[in-house]
């Protein structure tokens, strides 16, 4: 037979698989190795330390799971958050990834091994990463074949679009959750293909897991029914589906509801309701196959059919009907918004606020998927052309993905897999038939076997010069695809084969070298310590927000009560150690809303609000000296708008901009804005800093006015070097009973007459 | 609705029919796992209608009693399938024993999330 290439001869067939098999592995174990050390970026750059906002809180629970056990963790009520109010911390939590983080703390001390319980949280993510890169490579082993797999194993692993929930340091829910998602897919996959029960109570589990560790459950929920309600539109009903889909479900919902969290919702919620219609309907499918097996007459058969449609319409009847009766809840605005991009922004303004929340900017999918996106439609196509059940499944979840990604940029995270794993299959097919060394059109060679062997030898022994994990492995494939080459067209030659190979690994190579720069430059940030170059190129650690927080944490009583944003609720109580009106949980939004109305009206009218809710320090971020652009007069918009959800009387957002409808800061900004508390903290004293020169806001680029802002309710206490943090003090009552205004403007008023600086250090107390 | 069109005396042949072909067909091994697909059918009536009727109260102690006897009814409705002798080809990989396997173990889990559930 003639080949493109020669190949070694001589080589047993158990040899080849053994040395395939051995290369397998090597390459999952060098993946899993690098998709571990490209998110180490974050500690190499800055420090092992836990990154932005949500990860604060799960570290600070995570501890008290470490240090005080279990049951503690469970009913654990934290006074702290949601100042007075408290929160029940243990029944409104996911609690799957601190019960990971608990686990393995408890394991390794077992061993013997005092890892710092930090430790353990800042690399979760990146350990599970490995584990995500293993589930896609299982994952896509059942669409294709193993050197998909390890293709998509390798994409997943470095895919920005995953790295961006995952360095080390982001501690947060879809750390772990990623990695239980495309676990639970596969033995989903595994279960209808086999039709086994051990499989889908293996999904069952993991679907708990899944549940137990984050609110994107949701997801599976939905994306399993609508698999099989496809499957069964299209015809291919089996005993398999059932076996599978019937023991997933039977023991996934059971198992969700011992979530506090989630609690009754899956039988109450219209989220999971079809979920619940889809089980009804493969019951009575099933049982409508077993009487038609046991019935020849056709007449009995349509008889079946119409009672089956019957009982469908029945069945979704009452679940409309128990919807109407309030016993089933309808959905709720988080899921509205997923269809009606404009409707969070006018019914919910605090999903709306979040900025992971906002509508996908396409630059944004090329920046976290590069060449992946244009091989995923590719990769689609070729599940179109095989179309068994599985790959039903992965074009729907590449079509529900992609619309998800596009109304939100933190679903994103959800798409990459399936990105993922069909730009493999893509990619994989490709380079199956360019490597293939059999040449077409020689009918007479009829020994499939021997060939096969041939050419798996080959590829296997190239792959030490490829040095892609795809080379190595693409060769079952050809070993199964060799009977076809004769009846189809193929490749002649060794240069155009050369010339695909050598295109399709120059993209993969700028493909790593685009993850690595994203992750290092874009994704790696903590957040809490910003990095930024000092003149000669050498790197600058901008630490305000943890010189602030160890300010309050050193220089206030532990009782004393902050009010900021609710962005820094959770940074303040745990690194702070400080209780806060309002956090990241953003469960209540009039307390919210409290907090907006406080920071957008005069100092009169917040001053009885904050002694009302006995705040004692206020923590504003403000940016405009250094250019840090997320500081709260940035955000300061959406907490009108909260505000104005609640009170629509008192706070109007039309009253915040210039007559021209501009957002302004300097001289032309409105009254309103100007005598509001937030525009008064960030500003107080500003003009001072230069020193007569024309002040700058190099967030806004405007001019500040001459004459800053003056405070009579609050004292400045604290203003972190590059005035990123600024903390207020809240002054006591007047002891005379005036209010302070008069109080102020009568000490103000003698001390003129004497010195004008004693007063102004007096206010820095 | 097709029912009502249909005269009641065919109906009855129909179900005569059925039962008849049904005993003739199915093997005893079935037959015996189909009485306990019945007991639980009929178990999970009782509770359903005590919810409904009587009382929902502990409504994780009904979910749990409620869920334990669908999950085994469909985890003893896949062994059903499985052991089948006539779905041979469509569970290659599964064997009866491998199937009884599967049932115990998923059951066996199940159930611990049932007794967990019943507080």
């Amino acid at each position: 037979m003639s080949t493109a290439y020669p190949l070694p001869s001589g080589l047993s067939p158990a040899t080849v698989t053994n040395t395939a098999s051995l290369i397998r592995i090597v390459t999952l174990a060098l993946i899993s190795g690098a998709a571990i050390a490209s998110r180490l970026f974050a500690v190499i750059n800055f420090e092992s330390i836990i990154h932005e906002f949500d990860p604060w809180f799960n570290f600070r629970a995570t501890k008290v799971l470490a240090s005080q056990g279990f049951y503690e963790f469970w009913n654990w009520f934290d006074p702290t958050a949601w100042y007075p109010l408290g929160r029940v911390v243990g029944g409104t939590i996911y609690p799957g990834l601190m019960a990971t983080s608990g686990v393995i703390y408890n394991i390794l001390h077992a061993l013997n091994l005092p890892v710092d319980i930090r430790n353990i949280c800042v690399l979760l993510a990146p350990g599970f990463s490995a584990l995500t890169a293993w589930a896609t490579y299982m994952f896509t082993k059942e669409l294709k074949d193993e050197s998909a797999g390890l293709l998509a194993a390798a994409f997943i692993g470095i895919a920005p679009g995953y790295i961006s929930r995952s360095v080390a340091g982001s501690y947060d829910n879809e750390a772990i959750a990623i990695f239980l998602l495309m676990f639970t897919f596969y033995c989903w996959i595994k279960a209808l293909k086999q039709g086994s029960a051990f499989f889908g109570m293996l999904a069952g589990v993991f679907y708990f897991y899944m549940v137990a560790a984050w609110g994107g459950y949701a997801f599976i929920t939905n994306m399993i029914p609508l698999h099989a309600l496809t499957l069964i539109l299209m015809g291919r009903f089996t005993s398999r589906l059932y076996v599978g889909y019937s023991s997933w479900y039977a023991i996934g919902t059971l198992a969700s509801m011992q979530v506090p969290f989630v609690g009754f919702q899956p039988v109450k919620t219209s989220e999971h309701m079809a979920a619940l219609g889809v089980f009804g309907l493969l019951q009575i499918i099933a049982f409508a196959q077993l009487v038609r097996s046991h019935l020849s007459s056709k007449q009995f058969q349509n008889l079946l059919f119409v009672a089956v449609i019957g009982s469908g319409i029945l069945g979704s009847l009452a679940i409309v009907g128990l919807t109407y009766k309030g016993w089933i809840a309808p959905w709720t605005g988080r899921f509205y918004s997923l269809w009606d991009t404009g409707y969070a922004k006018k019914y919910i303004p605090i999903i709306a606020s979040v900025s992971e929340h906002q509508p996908t900017a396409w630059p944004s999918f090329f920046m976290d998927l590069q060449l992946l996106m244009f091989l995923f439609p590719a990769g689609v196509f070729l599940c179109f052309k095989q179309l068994r059940d599985e790959h039903v499944f992965v074009i729907i979840y590449a079509v529900v993905g992609s619309y998800f990604a596009g109304v939100m940029v933190r679903l994103m995270l959800t798409l990459t897999p399936v990105v993922c794993v069909s730009a493999a299959v893509a990619l994989s097919t490709l380079l199956d038939t360019y490597i293939d060394p059999v040449e077409p059109l020689v009918p007479e060679e009829a020994a499939p076997p021997a060939s096969g062997d041939d050419s798996t030898t080959t590829s296997a022994s190239g792959s030490k010069k490829a040095k892609k994990p795809a080379a190595g492995p693409s060769e079952p494939t050809t070993a199964q695809s060799t009977p076809k080459p004769r009846s189809r067209p193929g490749i002649f030659g060794l240069d155009a084969r050369l010339v695909v190979i050598f295109n399709a690994f120059g993209m993969l190579s700028f493909f790593v070298f685009h993850c690595t720069w994203v992750t290092s430059n874009a994704y790696s940030s903590p957040s809490v310590v910003l990095a930024s170059a000092n003149p000669d190129g050498s790197q600058h650690i901008i630490d305000d927000f943890r010189e602030a927080y160890y300010w309050l944490r050193q220089n206030t009583p532990e009782t004393s009560v902050v009010m900021s944003w609710w962005d820094y609720g959770y940074q303040i109580a745990g690194m702070a150690d400080r209780p806060t009106l309002v956090d990241n949980n953003t469960w209540n939004n009039t307390h919210i809303a409290t907090v907006g109305k406080a920071m957008s009206s005069t100092e009169e009218v917040a001053y009885p609000i904050l002694r009302k809710h006995d705040v004692d320090y206020v923590l504003v971020i403000f940016g405009g000296l250094i250019g840090y652009s997320g500081d709260d007069i940035n955000k300061f918009l959406w907490m009108v708008r909260i505000a104005q959800g609640v009170w629509p009387d008192e706070i109007q957002e039309p009253n915040y901009f210039t007559p021209h409808g501009e957002y302004r800061v300097d001289d032309q900004a409105s009254t309103t804005m100007k005598n509001s508390l937030m525009y008064k903290m960030s500003y107080y004293r500003f003009a001072e800093l230069f020193g007569g020169g024309q002040a700058m806001d190099r967030v806004r680029n405007q001019a500040m006015p001459k004459q800053g802002p003056t405070l009579d309710y609050l004292d400045e206490a604290f203003t972190s070097e590059n005035w990123i943090v600024r903390i207020f003090q809240v002054k006591k009552e007047d002891l005379l009973g005036r209010d302070l205004k008069s109080a102020n403007a009568f000490s103000q008023g003698k001390k003129r007459k004497r010195s004008k600086p004693t007063t102004r250090r007096r206010a820095m107390v | 609705m097709a029912k009502s069109t249909s005269s009641s005396p065919a109906q009855t042949t129909v179900v005569q029919t059925l039962w008849k072909a049904y005993n003739d067909q199915t093997p005893d091994r079935l037959k015996f796992v189909d009485a306990f697909l019945f007991f639980l059918m009929l178990s999970g009536v009782v509770q359903f209608a005590y919810c409904v009727l009587v009382t929902n109260f502990p409504f994780n102690a009904f979910l749990a009693g409620f869920s334990s006897t669908v999950g085994q009814f469909v985890l003893t409705a896949s062994l059903r399938s499985q052991v089948n002798p006539e779905n041979k080809d469509e569970f290659k990989e599964v064997s009866p024993e491998r199937a009884f396997a599967d049932y115990v173990l998923g059951s066996i889990v199940l159930h611990f999330f049932v007794f967990n559930f019943l507080g």
